[in-house]
């Protein structure tokens, strides 16, 4: 536990050192900042108009602008996994300093749950700096605030899944360019996915959307909680760091 | 405290290691010396739990790396050949990390940072980002790294390397005064820095042992005889100073090797365990001249090292051992 806690301090650590976390936050800022000033003024026109035609419907912010936030962060979060785990371990090998690493009294598990930990960490100040706009909605209306916790927490799940991924892709090489192009194409295809399952019905079609991310956080942003969700998005984590663990095995033995 | 067998490293096509077998007491320093690409390092990753062996054992405490490593890890401090270390970490902050990642106890490793930095003479940069320090002193926060826990056996490879003349000689007084203490094993192919801080010499060729002696044993072993430079003053025949010497008791060989400055400088060989210094010099004033200077003529490790790893000659010394 006190590997994981080390290893996980000092990468969030690296974050900070260089401007790549600052430019990624003030870039998702400024992003979400136009997202939701573009959400809520159609928003806002849509009820004017209700008004004016003098047929209100019901205006829900939850369902208008709370989700297709969460929905957008989802998607937009694509780009950002790839820029967060690209150098996790692209880097160490290019430094030499992963020969400090694995040869440190700390297990392989410690050194990449650490690693994932601090990406994970960084992702959840990115999507915590983007929730800010949020706030004006609770000081101007009154939107219900769990289903904008469990879309939150389905965020999480899912950059947790993604940066799993990502963290293995980091370990098979020692360029950052190309850790990060895979893990963005990986991501996309992940998302993309889903697409065939609108067209065609058999096994293939139906197995290849469930491995869709976005198919599974959709449930979440609604404020749905399916276990089934849940579940794929643990196990992909798994899948991913349980992958990163092999493949450092692996390097002792190619090394 | 560490002892190596049959130790065998094979990549992909080629192998690096073959064979090799060699043991190292508590507290000795052992240099590991070969060209470039004899194996040196990958000696070294198997030590350290980096890389398993293809075939063989290796133990460092008792413990087997393959099998212990946690324990090995725990009781081993490296220095790879390009030192670990991040660029974005001010030195104090790096080495706090490295003593956090070693597990040493939280309370004691401000201290020990401290002591570690004195004694590998980076306290003046401890403040200072690693991007931004010269080569030697990288090399010695390096250093310092593999210092830090206190640990039993220190593998340092090729720690002198890019450090000026005077960061060398500082380096190897600090190495020096960590035998006894630590168990060190240093790789080089430099061959003065063995002859001048370690006792005891392991030399493998293209993944071959060589040889693996002590230093002194092994400079003696390949030279039985020695051999003595003698100088003497003023214009002499060196015919008349090779029938002369010739006839002293023990000597085997006399060469004249240079006239210079109206002197002369024969080299003069004696038969196997003879020393024949007290009588070549009486010969030489009983004969009148004037002896300006007389020496052994000492053979350098680099000798023993190029006959060593000459190709095939190199190779049958390496079986017979």
């Amino acid at each position: 536990m006190r590997n994981i806690w080390t290893i996980c301090r000092k990468e969030l650590k690296s974050y900070f050192a260089s401007p790549i976390a600052y430019l990624m936050m003030a870039m998702f800022a400024i992003i979400f900042g136009f997202f939701f000033w573009n959400i809520v003024g159609y928003f806002v026109a849509a009820g004017l108009q209700a008004q004016m035609m003098g047929r209100p419907m019901p205006m829900d912010i939850n369902e208008m602008i709370v989700r297709p936030m969460l929905m957008n962060f989802s998607v937009v979060g694509l780009f950002l996994i790839p820029m967060i785990t690209m150098r996790l371990f692209a880097e160490e090998k290019r430094q030499g300093t992963i020969e400090l690493l694995l040869t440190s009294p700390v297990r392989d598990w410690d050194v990449i749950l650490g690693k994932w930990l601090a990406a994970l960490m960084l992702y959840g100040m990115t999507l915590a700096i983007c929730c800010l706009n949020f706030g004006f909605l609770f000081l101007h209306g009154n939107p219900d605030w769990k289903p904008l916790a469990i879309g939150l927490a389905g965020l999480m799940l899912q950059a947790g899944a993604l940066l799993a991924v990502g963290t293995f892709i980091s370990t098979l090489t020692k360029n950052q360019i190309i850790a990060g192009g895979v893990t963005f194409a990986v991501c996309l295809l992940l998302w993309v996915f889903e697409w065939v399952g609108g067209y065609e019905t058999a096994a293939w079609a139906r197995t290849m959307a469930y491995l869709s991310v976005v198919a599974h956080f959709e449930p979440f942003s609604k404020g749905v909680v399916d276990t089934k969700d849940a579940i794929y998005f643990v196990s992909l984590t798994y899948f991913g760091l349980f992958m990163a663990a092999r493949s450092l095995e692996t390097l002792r033995w190619r090394a | 405290m560490i002892k190596v067998e049959g130790l065998t490293k094979r990549y992909d096509r080629f192998e690096a290691v073959h064979g090799i077998d060699f043991e190292v007491e508590k507290g000795q320093i052992v240099g590991f010396l070969g060209p470039n690409g004899a194996g040196k390092t990958t000696t070294m990753r198997i030590l350290t739990c980096f890389m398993p062996p293809t075939e063989g054992k290796a133990s460092v405490a008792g413990f087997d790396v393959m099998t212990q490593s946690m324990e090995v890890k725990k009781r081993i401090g490296y220095l790879p050949e390009t030192p670990p270390l991040y660029p974005e970490m001010e030195v104090e902050e790096y080495l706090t990390f490295v003593g956090r990642l070693k597990g040493m106890p939280a309370a004691e490793i401000p201290s020990r940072v401290k002591q570690v930095s004195e004694r590998c003479a980076v306290a003046d940069v401890s403040k200072k980002l690693i991007s931004k320090l010269s080569k030697g002193y990288r090399q010695r926060v390096g250093l310092a790294q593999a210092l830090l826990h206190n640990p039993d056996v220190l593998v340092l490879d090729e720690p002198t390397a890019g450090l000026d003349p005077k960061q060398i000689h500082e380096t190897r007084d600090l190495i020096r005064s960590l035998g006894g203490e630590h168990t060190i094993i240093l790789s080089t192919h430099i061959l003065p820095e063995v002859e001048q801080t370690c006792e005891y010499v392991v030399i493998i060729s293209k993944g071959k042992l060589v040889a693996k002696d002590s230093v002194a044993n092994l400079t003696s072993r390949l030279r039985g005889q020695e051999t003595v430079s003698v100088e003497i003053e003023g214009r002499v025949d060196a015919g008349a100073v090779k029938e002369r010497l010739e006839k002293v008791d023990g000597v085997s060989r006399v060469t004249a090797k240079e006239e210079r400055g109206g002197g002369l400088v024969v080299e003069v060989e004696s038969v196997a365990g003879r020393n024949v210094r007290t009588e070549v010099a009486r010969a030489v004033v009983n004969a009148g001249w004037g002896l300006h200077e007389l020496k052994t003529a000492s053979v350098s490790l680099e000798e023993i090292f190029l006959e060593l790893t000459a190709p095939e000659q190199g190779d049958d010394k390496g079986k017979k051992k």
